[in-house]
């Protein structure tokens, strides 16, 4: 896979740089699960959604690369749950090793336990804090957040703002119980409280068309009605089925957070900070779209790809693993600060973005979370708690 | 830029009160460009200057103001005395930063959306060349004899070497995350390169384009996240380099010799961009966030004033002598 170039005409500009010829071939497997229509068309789902991304880092790579005699190809491929292990087998097949995968747990881990020897997996979507836990894996690098990397951001802001009393509404699927419980280990760790938490069954119920709105304004009052006191309502519904409807509709006239309201995000389409807006910029004449979470995902696991490669002269996965767990690594991403890796369980350090639509609300970590490393591992699972034991621990 | 040294010299032994020169800050997101006058640090005129200005230069002989007018896909002309917009200039898109050809023609430009540098002839108001380059070109600094202009590109994290007679690149050095600015020291031997994200200043040989130090940071009691190194001037005789430290609020003060730091000037909030006066008794240090200038007292080594400007400051040039 890993053909050396011969690129003579370039090595005459290296003279400062390491010398190397490498082709980086990476690819992107995206799994599309069946699901409804989301409740804002604002989400509706786009084919190039993740590989848009994939593409500007594809091309970020290959403008560094020109200098440094390194050539960049990215494959990106969109599958259903049922033939992904086989796509993800072809993938491997023909040969390529480092692969980007937006995919929920189960398809992961198949993934993950099927690559041959020397693959390096990213994962750019799974927020399941299990992956980063009992279930990881040494050949998965998570730039995907975790749910508690998420709500730990949201809750050191409501923690500061002392609205310190919750009230959980969580949906009624796994993993909006699993949301809701990593909501219940951010209040515990911060200080906050939830005073009250109910569960919104998902009867397929109204959707915004038509006259839904018609009901949910009916709906949402009495179901949020005689509520413990409570200074903000906290929505747990990874699976899209009323957070969005809240706002406004409450009985008590409390802002929401979480799912709907103050969103924890690790990118969106109006972040203007810290040269952001060059990227939106270059994003949207690439993809004539606004930039999503998921593109930003594949964009940062590609950029760590290309960076290691730069730095390190080689595109081998097993040395790029190596040198992006190691104190060596840092990689600008428009949040303000260097990102890193954590090294006892792979998952990427990031700011946590918090926004409600319009604009950068606040970023986290907060100030005045102290963390005797990075401000960066007040959010997550920290080393002393993790589970995790496919790294070794990490170094120390 | 220019050396008037003769002049500098009878200045410094006669003790004659200092000349007032201008301050021209331009304002990201006023659209203005405030003059400040050197001596009395009153604000003398506020003009509009197009959208988005960010990199501002002045000729060597003073007679042209240059305006980087990111939005407008421009350089506007101003007249330094009447304010007045003269013409504009090719720059190709989002213009950020330039720096001016010693002898104040050409103009080297970084177009941050396109991966490129645009050489533009101040005087025909031609496009000269255009250098692609890495992603996010922003920092361009300029050698003391003009032979080569320097580069950096924000996401590909290099500085790139470029040969102003053929317009190649001769060589890249690999810095730290993002870097911001370059500046050469006056005598040409060392590159000054800053990585906002990194953390570090990277001084560079020329000649090979070797790293031979990092300058790093430390301030007590402030997250290290946050002392993020943008722009760099160096005194003349080279024995003292200020680097802007962000949304730290610190001017670093570095000796010239062993890159140690010496000190740490509070100064406004989020600053950027830094401009001596001609004859270096001041500094001027742009605070975007604070929407003001803080004003240092170069031998002192204080900070003597804040001063109010526009919106957002962005960048800061100073009338010659």
């Amino acid at each position: 896979m890993l053909r050396p170039l011969v690129a003579l005409g370039l090595l005459g500009m290296l003279a400062a740089l390491p010398a190397a010829a490498q082709q980086v071939a990476t690819a992107v497997l995206r799994v599309d699960y069946p699901a409804l229509l989301p409740i804002s068309r604002l989400d509706l789902p786009t084919d190039d959604l993740g590989f848009a991304g994939a593409e500007l880092a594809t091309e970020d790579n290959r403008t560094t690369g020109s200098f440094m005699g390194q050539t960049y190809e990215t494959r990106s491929l969109a599958t259903t749950p049922e033939e992904a292990q086989a796509a993800f087998d072809q993938l491997t097949a023909d040969g390529y090793r480092i692969i980007v995968v937006l995919a929920r747990h189960d398809e992961l881990l198949g993934f993950a336990d099927s690559a041959p020897a020397g693959t390096l997996i990213f994962n750019a979507r799974a927020t399941d804090g299990s992956l980063r836990g009992e279930d990881c894996r040494a050949d998965v690098l998570h730039v995907a957040p975790s749910d508690q990397m998420l709500t730990d951001a949201l809750a050191q802001f409501l923690v500061w703002k002392r609205w310190d009393r919750w009230f959980l509404i969580h949906g009624s699927h796994p993993e909006d119980q699993a949301l809701a419980a990593a909501y219940e280990a951010s209040a515990a760790k911060f200080g906050a409280r939830i005073v009250d938490t109910r569960e919104f069954v998902d009867t397929g119920g109204a959707r915004a068309t038509d006259s839904g709105h018609v009901l949910v304004q009916q709906q949402i009052p009495v179901f949020t009605q005689d509520a413990a006191d409570h200074d903000v309502v906290i929505a747990a519904d990874a699976s899209d089925v009323f957070a969005p409807y809240l706002p406004y509709q409450t009985w008590d006239a409390a802002p929401v957070a979480g799912s709907s309201g103050l969103r924890p995000v690790t990118w969106h389409a109006a972040h203007e900070a810290w040269g952001a807006t060059q990227m939106q910029r270059r994003f949207e004449d690439l993809a004539g779209r606004p930039m999503r979470e998921e593109d930003y995902q594949a964009w940062l696991a590609l950029r760590v790809v290309g960076e290691a490669v730069t730095r390190t002269g080689s595109a081998d996965p097993a040395a790029i693993r190596d040198y992006v767990l190691s104190p060596d690594f840092e990689l600008a991403a428009f949040k303000g600060q260097k990102v890193t890796f954590r090294d006892w369980d792979g998952q990427l350090r990031q700011p946590i973005l918090l926004t409600e639509g319009r604009v950068t609300v606040s970023v986290s970590p907060q100030e005045g979370f102290l963390h005797q490393v990075s401000p960066l591992d007040t959010l997550g699972t920290d080393r002393p708690e993790s589970t995790c034991t496919a790294f070794g621990g990490g170094q120390e | 830029m220019i050396r008037t040294t003769v002049a500098a010299g009878l200045f410094l032994g006669m003790a004659l009160p200092a000349q007032a020169y201008k301050v021209f800050i331009s304002n990201e997101r006023g659209n203005t460009v405030t003059v400040l006058d050197s001596e009395t640090w009153e604000v003398l005129a506020e003009f509009p200057a197009g959208n988005r200005p960010r990199g501002i230069a002045i000729a060597p002989d003073g007679s042209e103001l240059y305006v980087c007018s990111s939005d407008d896909d421009t350089v506007r002309v101003f007249d330094p005395e009447t304010y007045e917009e003269l013409h504009t200039l090719p720059s190709g898109p989002d213009p950020e930063l330039f720096v001016l050809h010693p002898s104040g023609n050409p103009l080297y430009i970084a177009n941050e959306d396109d991966n490129l540098v645009t050489v533009t002839d101040v005087k025909t108001r031609q496009v000269v060349a255009e250098i692609p380059v890495g992603v996010e070109p922003e920092g361009m600094g300029i050698s003391p004899d003009g032979s080569i202009v320097v580069n950096t590109s924000e996401t590909t994290n290099m500085a790139h070497f470029i040969d102003t007679r053929t317009y190649e690149i001769t060589q890249n050095t690999l810095v730290d995350q993002r870097p911001r600015f370059a500046q050469f020291s006056d005598d040409g031997s060392r590159l000054y390169v800053s990585a906002e994200i990194g953390g570090t200043v990277s001084v560079i040989d020329p000649s090979n384009g070797e790293v031979i130090h990092k300058i790093t940071f430390e301030v007590p009691g402030i997250l290290p996240e946050l002392l993020q190194p943008v722009g760099v001037r160096i005194s003349r005789d080279g024995s003292r380099i200020y680097v802007a430290l962000g949304p730290s609020n610190r001017v670093a003060v570095v000796d010239g010799q062993s890159w140690e730091v010496l000190d740490y000037l509070l100064v406004g909030q989020r600053v950027w961009q830094l401009a001596f006066t001609p004859d270096e008794r001041f500094l001027i240090a742009t605070n975007g966030n604070s929407n003001d200038v803080s004003i240092i007292d170069v031998a002192a080594g204080e900070v003597i004033r804040s001063v109010p400007v526009g919106q957002q400051p962005w960048g800061v040039v100073v009338s010659p002598e």
